[in-house]
């Protein structure tokens, strides 16, 4: 945390103007929330000129804020979105980050159009399969990646398992699902 | 003219032509580790490109962990690094201490230390003697599996299971040591120390595995970082890195007071380097060679690390302590760890939202971006290289599928 000092995040907003749009740096892990459009440019800046250069991308995850239950989703404080979560490590410091940004669960609220993320390829190229892997799971559009395909789920599988409103195909290639 | 043409042997030769074939390797090939699919695109005997296919064992670990409480996904975790099913149980039980703020007593911990050291040297014997295979030699493997079977038995007596443990639980173990444990556990590390040097004359210093081996698969460090290589991989390449040291406070605590090497190449010389046989000369810094040998290394550098927690271990007075309730509430949040386990890095992610079952959770497996870098490596080498790229990486495929 120290070699990230309080700098840091002025030395970011400087370089990427207008992309942090949140931050905690008292979590457990401290996290900066970037704008999803600004993340390619963010992550470049992360990994080539910033004092820490987070050289090595170890995670991407999307966590989708969604709750079926229409009970429990009137107490819940927050709307839906999905959460796509970054993690870097700098091997030369040997420091963490993670990265933080929110989509919209529906590129424009129509179901079935995914959400769109510039991909981040261009900076690590070990992000192309995972991106792969959140595309196939979480239902993700990474623009720009160089071959998004589905990674773990066969290429004609329906649906994005780890979202939350995901139901199990009752019928795959006359295999039953449940 | 013609007939001058017809004798020259040179022209004929440029009259043989080989097409690009694409061969498919696995999912069911032997020397995959698991149910892996390579296709390879290759030209004669020079592969111009490999791709990776993945998924055939995807048993959708991350949806099952939304439904169950954070102890009842031990289990799962076993069945991810199947051949390091203790250590795999620890990264999941740290990550959830961690976000819990929970610290285990100080017997538990060295007895942590213990249990997942001695699944470090099973998984590298299993990988050294599954190396071999690949490489089509058959004794070391069974050599490494005699001496595996033995730490096997351990495991057995400690928890009841051979492979899939879920021994190391959140809060703690799930039990302590039978009686005799400790004594059984010397007696196979005197055992076992002398056995290592065979294994050097069969593998290491071997003139047929140094061919094979030695600069081929070359993988740089910026390539493996970039990559997000860990483990062997990543300390073969010559990073000095390691999670025990280097990871976060709650994980280097762990081996607090431990004294350990890294297992890397420094200025030319691994680490004690006079005990073991000579890097040979045609062995480059990042080839098959030294990842193998990184993991020969970090055997010898665990049997120390097991006897010194058998010290700790057997100092400690006062009680193990129990786990905690399957239904033990967490605090509503998100924590992530990497831990370090045989195969490199594995991370766990945990999201929650409050209650005992976690909102999301996220395996971050090391041997995934380990395989990533498959296509750069091979692209260009011949196609029994292949497997002893892919073999020197070390993969298990329960880890990368989840």
């Amino acid at each position: 945390m120290t070699s990230r000092g309080p700098g840091f995040l002025e030395q970011l907003d400087e370089a990427v103007p207008g992309a942090v749009v949140g931050r905690n740096l008292d979590a457990l892990d401290p996290w900066v929330e970037v704008a999803p459009e600004r993340i390619a440019d963010v992550c470049g800046w992360l990994a080539a000129s910033s004092p820490v250069r987070f050289d090595s991308l170890q995670c991407i995850t999307a966590v989708d804020w969604f709750e079926p239950d229409p009970k429990k989703a009137a107490k819940v404080s927050w709307q839906p979105h999905t959460e796509l979560v970054y993690h870097l490590w700098s091997t030369t410091a040997r420091a963490s980050l993670v990265v933080k940004t929110k989509l919209p669960r529906w590129k424009a609220d129509v179901p079935g159009q995914l959400p769109e993320i510039p991909t981040v390829c261009g900076v690590w190229r070990g992000a192309n399969w995972h991106e792969r892997e959140v595309y196939d799971l979480s239902g993700v559009w990474f623009t720009g990646h160089p071959d998004l395909r589905r990674i773990l789920c066969p290429e004609d599988w329906e649906g994005y398992p780890l979202r939350k409103d995901y139901e199990m195909p009752l019928d795959y290639h006359g295999i039953r699902g449940r | 003219m013609a007939q001058l043409l017809d004798d020259d042997p040179r022209i004929i030769e440029f009259d043989v032509r080989t097409d690009e074939m694409l061969v498919n390797m696995g999912p069911q090939h032997p020397s995959t580790h698991g149910v892996l699919r390579l296709v390879l695109r290759t030209d004669g005997e020079v592969v111009s490109e490999v791709e990776p296919h993945i998924g055939y064992l995807h048993r959708c670990a991350e949806k099952i962990g939304e439904n169950l409480t954070h102890r009842q996904w031990i289990p799962y975790t076993d069945r991810m690094d199947y051949l390091a099913a203790m250590n795999m149980n620890l990264g999941w039980a740290l990550t959830v201490e961690k976000l819990m703020k929970y610290q285990v007593s100080e017997k538990a911990r060295h007895l942590r230390v213990l249990i997942a050291e001695m699944n470090r040297i099973a998984s590298h014997l299993v990988g050294m003697g599954a190396y071999g295979l690949d490489l089509g030699t058959f004794s070391p493997f069974l050599y490494a599996f005699r001496e595996r079977e033995k730490i096997l038995d351990l495991f057995e007596e400690a928890c009841g299971a051979r492979l899939t443990y879920s021994y190391i639980t959140v809060g703690g173990l799930t039990a302590d040591l039978p009686p005799g444990w400790l004594q059984r556990c010397e007696a196979f590390l005197d055992q076992f120390e002398p056995i290592i040097k065979e294994y050097h004359a069969l593998l290491t210093t071997n003139a047929i595995f140094v061919k094979r081996t030695a600069g081929i698969g070359l993988l740089s460090p910026a390539m493996a970082i970039e990559y997000g290589c860990s483990g062997p991989v990543l300390r073969g390449s010559g990073v000095d890195q390691d999670m025990r040291r280097d990871g976060e406070a709650i994980y280097t605590a762990m081996y607090d007071g431990y004294a350990f090497e890294v297992a890397v190449m420094k200025d030319g010389h691994y680490p004690r380097d006079h005990e073991y046989p000579a890097v040979p000369a045609d062995a480059v810094l990042g080839d098959c060679w030294h990842r193998f040998f990184v993991r020969m290394l970090e055997v010898m550098q665990s049997m120390d690390l097991v006897r010194q927690a058998i010290d700790r271990y057997s100092a400690c007075k006062g009680p193990l302590g129990e786990p905690l309730k399957l239904t033990e509430k967490m605090p509503a949040g998100d924590a992530y760890l990497e831990t370090e386990c045989p195969k490199g890095q594995m991370g766990f992610y945990l999201v929650s939202d409050g209650t005992a079952i976690p909102w999301r959770v996220r395996a971050r497996s090391s041997s995934f971006s380990n395989l990533a870098v498959t296509h750069e490596l091979c692209r260009g080498c011949l196609i029994a290289d292949v497997p002893a790229i892919v073999g020197s990486l070390d993969i298990v495929m329960g880890e990368i599928d989840r």
